[in-house]
């Protein structure tokens, strides 16, 4: 008996330390997610200019907001962004992360190179490309190739292209990342007997190292696709949503029709719709990835 | 024990957070202690003329002071309108005056300073009167009206001009006559940095007036139905567009923007022949140019007639002044120092003639000895002449509308520019935002 109760006692302290090593977390998460959140939500049912006072006007802001052609044009802008630079980025991270998992010394110097990107700002990326892609006083026109001095942010197919590119560029040295880790731990006993079968390097890749990369490229895409829906700034400084409305996403769209149109309302009720779209997402990439979440990963799996 | 340890880590982790939780608020905030703040655009060579009134002031006035802060243009207005809102503005708001004061005014934001003009009617009677139209809400005046007058320009280059053996255009005409003769050698007619968008507005700006008069735009900021789609509104889209299609603008204009000055540039490398742009810009050419301005190489003039129009040549548009008004939300020690500084710090003489120096006309009365005697006389005397003399002065579009339907404007000027969408779905858009 005492040996037990002495068992529950040295149990309880830790049943009531585990929330409070999970406050701080929470306390952030509500004050920064779910207040604003709720806020946000019921600006959605007032006009507001953002200067003058608050009026309560029922469902006028989603009306507005749902009868605009804007509106389904910015979400197909978000979803092709979100879905063309998951289509380029993951081949390219799952690639470059495999090169990196390789122990060679200028593999670890390649890999320091490549993750430069990530260590610059948003901002500060789309000025530098900005000015690089000046049809007149940039890269293009700088080392004298026509094929580089073109209207690239002035041509909505062309901006949308660039858009894609810079936000590859910044961001697949972090994909990169996850996957070399990810490939690191697979372990060498699968490779060493594909090997004695006699597969080769191509067939090695497609047979062991993709199927182990399972949940990585769930986590991955994950980040990718709920990250893409948050494009602002980059997006913002390099074309500001232009030209027209060719790159102006749901997040772009919101904070210029909130700060720049001086619309409080039916920006708050595209916010709304930002954050249901962001949470379907990620439910339905938990679901894909959560099915067989059960079964083992590793050696077992074979 | 290892428990109480973990205890004790998680306290260690959770403190810090809750101390940064509490740095957050707190600080921050519209002038602590007594001194007036003041906010206004960065980029030379108007900061440190801004600059340089605010220390002045400071060092006659111990005891007042005036703490300023410097943001870039298009950040600013977005983070001036949000301080508003949230009740943070600084105490002296630098601003354009129109739609964005009325809204200010509205809400009850800034103070009227009716009443302190009537007390100190010196300080009125020293500014162009002109000033005082995008300061005055229903028949109150809500900002001081200071630095200088921009009227757009047609600027161009003499010595592509004389490189093609051409002359500068009288009319539009002209202009759509030059547009191929440029373009066969390899020079851009019209320079513009079209990703900003209020660049192009500016054309529109002058055809709206030059053909069917100022009445036009004024009907829509009065709110008129259809005042867009007036059928010499639809003529004026309907020219721009043709410009466009008869390649008038730089290659890729879309891709330029303003704010790096690359419209500007492509004037000054000979890369193009003209640009309209605000007077502003004579002081960026100077500084940037080289010997551009120095050897006479940049004309000047007010847009040229179009035929068959009814609006007057001396007519102009751009801003007539810029603003400062008093936050309602300021304390009255606060209030005292910023109208001390609009009675004895603003357009004083030493701020006078760094404008004058920076080719630029401050909108005080009776300089035209100064601006005589300055290195830039010639371009000095065109824009006082231009913008005294001007039966009309325009204030820009996207500060006399409310910022809802400048928004709408600029979006659909860059899809007009880009031929997306024709003269009278432009029109149309833009009934749905002005009329009332």
């Amino acid at each position: 008996m005492s040996t037990l109760t002495a068992k529950r006692s040295g149990r309880r302290p830790r049943r009531s330390i585990l929330p409070w090593l999970a406050t701080p977390a929470l306390l952030l998460f509500t004050g920064f997610a779910v207040v604003p959140l709720v806020g946000v939500f019921a600006l959605s049912f007032t006009t507001w200019d953002g200067i003058g006072s608050i009026r309560v006007t029922g469902l006028t802001s989603w009306r507005a907001v749902l009868t605009d052609p804007g509106l389904p044009h910015a979400l197909w802008v978000t979803f092709l962004v979100m879905a063309v630079s998951w289509a380029v980025q993951t081949p390219l991270s799952i690639l470059l992360g495999t090169f990196l998992a390789g122990r060679q010394r200028y593999r670890a110097v390649l890999g320091v190179v490549y993750f430069i990107p990530l260590m610059l700002s948003s901002a500060a990326i789309a000025i530098a490309y900005e000015a690089l892609l000046d049809p007149n006083f940039g890269l293009g026109a700088g080392l004298g190739v026509e094929a580089l001095s073109k209207d690239w942010l002035g041509r909505p197919g062309l901006a949308f292209g660039v858009v894609i590119f810079v936000v590859s560029w910044q961001f697949v040295p972090f994909h990169s990342l996850i996957y070399q880790g990810g490939v690191q731990q697979i372990p060498k006993s699968l490779y060493e007997a594909a090997q004695l079968d006699g597969a080769g390097r191509v067939r090695q890749f497609f047979s062991i190292t993709l199927p182990q990369l399972k949940y990585t490229i769930i986590t991955s895409s994950t980040l990718m696709v709920v990250g893409s829906l948050t494009f602002f700034d980059l997006i913002f400084v390099l074309t500001e949503g232009g030209p027209g409305d060719a790159t102006r996403v749901l997040a772009l769209d919101m904070y210029k029709r909130g700060f720049q149109a001086s619309l409080m309302g039916p920006a708050s009720a595209i916010a709304v719709i930002l954050v249901l779209v962001g949470l379907a997402l990620a439910l339905l990439l938990r679901r894909l990835g959560g099915r067989d979440a059960a079964a083992s990963q590793l050696e077992g799996a074979s | 024990m290892a428990l109480s340890r973990r205890t004790l880590l998680g306290l260690a982790a959770a403190v810090p957070v809750s101390a940064a939780l509490a740095a957050c608020s707190g600080s921050s905030g519209p002038g602590k202690g007594g001194a007036a703040t003041y906010w206004y655009l960065n980029g030379q060579p108007q900061e440190g003329v801004r600059a340089g009134a605010v220390d002045a002031f400071n060092k006659a006035n111990p005891d007042t002071q005036i703490e300023d802060t410097t943001y870039q243009n298009d950040a600013y207005k977005t983070k001036i309108k949000t301080a508003i809102g949230a009740g943070q503005a600084p105490t002296v708001i630098w601003g354009w005056g129109g739609g964005t004061l009325r809204a200010y005014a509205e809400a009850g934001q800034v103070e009227d300073l009716t009443p302190w003009f009537d007390e100190n009617p010196d300080v009125k009677k020293g500014l162009f009167p002109s000033s005082f139209g995008a300061a005055t809400v229903d028949g109150k005046i809500y900002a001081m009206p200071c630095e200088t007058v921009q009227p757009i320009i047609l600027y161009y280059n003499k010595r592509v001009f004389d490189r093609v053996k051409v002359d500068p255009p009288e009319s539009w005409d002209d202009i759509m006559a030059l547009v191929p003769k440029f373009n066969a050698k390899g020079i851009a007619p019209f320079a513009l940095g079209g990703q900003s968008r209020w660049t192009n507005m500016m054309w529109l700006e002058f055809l709206f007036d030059r053909i069917g008069g100022p009445e036009v735009f004024q009907a829509a900021i009065e709110g008129e139905k259809n005042a867009w789609s007036h059928p010499d509104a639809i003529k004026a889209l309907t020219a721009l567009q043709d410009l466009v299609k008869a390649d008038g603008f730089v290659k890729g204009f879309s891709s330029i923007t303003a704010d790096s000055n690359a419209d500007q540039a492509l004037l000054y490398t000979d890369r193009a022949a003209m640009m309209l742009h605000g007077a502003w810009s004579y002081g960026i050419q100077q500084a940037d140019g080289g010997d551009f301005v120095s050897s006479d190489s940049l004309g000047f003039m007010n847009f040229p007639a179009v035929e068959g129009g009814k609006g007057d040549l001396s007519n102009t548009v751009g801003n007539p002044a810029q603003y400062l008004s008093i936050s309602a939300k300021a304390s009255a020690e606060q209030k005292k120092i910023a109208k001390d500084f609009f009675a004895t710090g603003i357009l004083q003489e030493e701020e006078v003639k760094q404008w004058i120096g920076n080719g630029s006309v401050p909108i005080r009365l009776g300089t035209e000895k100064l601006l005589a005697e300055s290195d830039n006389a010639e371009f000095l005397q065109f824009t006082y002449d231009v913008a005294s003399k001007a039966k009309v002065f325009v204030q820009s579009w996207d500060q006399a509308l409310s910022p809802t339907a400048a928004e709408t404007l600029l979006d659909n000027i860059v899809k007009l520019f880009q031929l997306s969408i024709s003269p009278q779905q432009f029109a149309s858009n833009l009934n749905a935002v002005t009329a009332a």
